[in-house]
C-alpha cells in the first residue's frame, strides 16, 4: 500500500502530514522544532528515511537537523545529545557551520563582494539556509542553498559543509544584489540523466547552470526580460523565484520570475514567455505534474506590491500544454476574502496514478489535491505561516 | 562548577534544563565559560557566538550579578561570585514580542 509524506516547513516549527495512498485521512505530527523558522525539509530520493531540515532564527542562527526515521526523531548531524564527555575530544559542532571559501586556492580572501540595495558593494554575509537538496542518489550527500547567496555541498550526512564556490567565484558575484528577501540562493535543480548537471536560481542575480558537478557555471538568462532593470535583457539581476522540470525531461525548464512565467527547450541556454492568457504573471511557485511533463501548475498572485490572489480568491492555473494555454482551478479554494500569498517552495507533487498536488500558504492551509488539481481540499489550516512543502511518495 | 543559564530555545537543542554546571580550567572569563559550554555541548556552537570570529550573536546579551557584561571584554575575568558558583551566568535573547 502506497503512503505519502507531506514536510511542511512553517514561521513557527516544521509539520509531518502522512496519510495512506487514498490519501483522504491525515496524521499530522508537529510542531517538531517549535517556536523556531523551519525555512526547508527534504527527504533523500535515495533513502526516503533521511530528511534534511533548516531550522533557523534570528537570535541564533543556522540548525541543520537530520532525520533517519522519516521524521519520527532528529538530531544534528555528528552532535549526540545531551553532554560530551568523549576523552578523545568532543564533536565539533559543525554541522551548522557555514563559511565561505577563503582557501589558498581562492585566494584566501573572500571571493568577492555583491551588490547591496543601493548600489554599492557590500561583504558576503551568511544568514540562512533557504533550501536542501539531496543528491539523487547518496542519502549522505546534500546540498545547501543560503543567503547571501552561495552554495554548499555535505558528503557526510551534513556534519560538515564546504562552499562550491565556482558559482560565487565566476565572475558576476560584485552584480549580484539582493531581492526584498534578501540575497538568497533559493533553487537547486538536479539533473536526473545527467550527474554533472544542476541548475540554481538566486534572488535577484538570476539563473545559473553548471555542467561540469559545480566546477564551473554560466547564467542562463537569455530571453529573461525584467522591465525594473536599467538593461531588461541583462545577463544578471533578474529575479528568478523558482524553476521545475520533469525528471524524464531534464532540457526543459519552467520557470515563475517575479513577473512572467518562461520555458526553456535548451536546458536555459534561451527562454520564451509562456504566460499566455493567465490573469497576472505574478507569482512565486511552479511545478509539474510527476506523470504529464507538459502540464504546469502555477498560483497567480496580484502584484509585487499586493502578495495575495486576485480579489481575494485563491485559484491554481494549470496548463496541459506546457504554458500559454491556462485553466483556473478552484474547487476546493476560498472564493472571497482570501489574502494570503504562496511562498517559492511551498508547492510539491506526489507520484501516485492520480497525481497529487499539494501547497501551503501564507495564512497556514496546506491544500491538497488527490486528482492533479480538479479537486482540493485543505489537509491542516492553522498552521503559522508556510515557507515551504515537500512530498514523498513511500511504496 | 560554573553555573549558566541559557535561553528556552537553546535549552531545547542541547537537551538541558535552565541552567547548567560546566567545569572550566584556567581564569574565569566570557571566552573560557563559553569555550567550556561549547565543548561540553557542541550543538551550541555558533548559536551564542559566531563559529568562526567568536563575537556574540547581536541579539542576545550576557548578564552577570545584575549588570550587562555583553561589551566587557571577553578576556576579562568574571566577578568571584561566577567563579565561585554563587551566582550564574547569564545568556539572555532579546525580548520579542508584543
Amino acid at each position: 500500500m502506497s503512503k505519502v509524506r507531506v514536510l511542511v516547513g512553517t514561521h513557527k516549527g516544521a509539520f509531518v502530514l502522512t496519510s495512506d495512498g487514498k490519501r483522504e485521512k491525515w496524521d499530522v505530527s508537529g510542531p517538531h522544532f517549535a517556536g523556531w523558522e523551519l525555512y526547508h525539509l527534504k527527504g533523500s530520493p535515495a533513502d526516503p528515511n533521511r530528511i534534511y531540515a533548516s531550522q533557523t532564527s534570528g537570535w541564533f542562527g543556522q540548525i541543520i537537523q537530520r532525520s533517519d526515521d522519516g521524521g519520527k526523531t532528529w538530531i544534528q548531524p555528528g552532535t549526540p545529545p545531551g553532554e560530551q564527555k568523549d576523552a578523545q575530544g568532543p564533536p565539533k559542532g559543525e554541522s551548522n557551520k557555514f563559511v565561505y571559501d577563503t582557501s589558498p586556492e581562492s585566494g584566501g580572501k573572500p571571493l568577492t563582494t555583491h551588490q547591496w540595495y543601493d548600489g554599492t558593494q557590500h561583504p558576503w554575509e551568511f544568514k540562512r539556509v533557504w533550501h536542501l537538496e539531496p543528491s539523487l542518489t547518496d542519502p549522505d550527500t546534500v546540498y545547501a542553498g543560503v543567503e547571501d547567496a552561495a552554495l554548499f555541498r555535505s558528503t557526510n550526512g551534513g556534519k560538515s559543509w564546504e562552499e562550491i564556490s565556482g558559482l560565487r567565484g565566476h565572475g558576476t558575484g560584485p552584480r549580484w544584489q539582493p531581492g526584498a528577501g534578501g540575497l538568497c540562493l533559493h533553487t537547486i535543480v538536479l539533473d536526473h540523466s545527467n550527474p554533472t548537471r544542476m541548475y540554481v536560481a538566486i534572488s535577484a542575480a538570476g539563473a545559473f547552470r553548471t555542467d561540469d558537478a559545480g566546477k564551473s557555471w554560466k547564467p542562463i538568462t537569455r530571453g529573461l526580460k525584467s522591465q525594473y532593470l536599467p538593461d531588461p535583457t541583462a545577463e544578471i539581476g533578474h529575479c528568478v523565484h523558482r524553476i521545475a522540470a520533469h525528471k524524464s525531461r531534464p532540457n526543459v525548464l519552467f520557470m515563475q520570475k517575479h513577473w512572467d512565467v518562461m520555458r526553456s527547450d535548451d536546458a536555459g541556454d534561451s527562454w520564451h514567455e509562456v504566460s499566455g492568457n493567465l490573469p497576472t504573471d505574478f507569482g512565486f511557485v511552479i511545478d509539474v505534474h510527476a506523470h504529464e511533463p507538459e502540464t504546469i501548475y502555477v498560483v497567480p498572485i496580484k502584484s509585487d506590491g499586493e502578495h495575495f490572489p486576485i480579489e481575494g480568491k485563491l485559484r491554481v492555473y494549470r496548463s496541459r500544454t506546457g504554458g500559454n494555454e491556462w485553466e483556473p482551478l478552484s474547487k476546493g479554494l476560498p472564493d472571497k476574502d482570501c489574502y494570503v500569498n504562496i511562498l517559492r517552495d511551498a508547492m510539491a507533487v506526489d507520484s501516485l496514478d492520480k497525481c497529487g498536488i499539494y501547497f501551503g500558504t501564507t495564512g497556514g492551509q496546506v491544500y491538497a489535491s488527490k486528482d492533479a488539481g480538479d479537486n482540493w481540499a485543505p489537509i491542516v489550516q492553522n498552521l503559522s505561516a508556510v515557507f515551504s512543502v515537500e512530498v514523498q511518495t513511500l511504496s | 562548577m560554573i553555573r549558566v543559564v541559557l535561553p528556552p530555545h537553546l535549552r531545547t537543542l542541547a537537551h538541558v534544563g535552565m541552567e547548567v554546571n560546566i567545569d572550566v580550567q584556567g581564569a574565569i572569563t566570557q571566552r573560557s565559560v563559553l569555550d567550556a559550554l561549547e565543548s561540553s555541548y557542541p550543538m551550541l556552537c555558533g548559536t551564542i557566538r559566531d563559529h568562526d570570529t567568536k563575537e556574540r550573536r547581536p541579539f542576545l546579551r550576557f548578564f552577570v550579578c545584575g549588570e550587562d557584561w555583553s561589551h566587557e571584554s571577553p578576556d576579562h575575568p568574571l566577578p568571584q561570585e561566577v567563579a565561585r558558583g554563587k551566582e550564574p551566568f547569564l545568556v539572555i535573547g532579546a525580548i520579542a514580542g508584543g
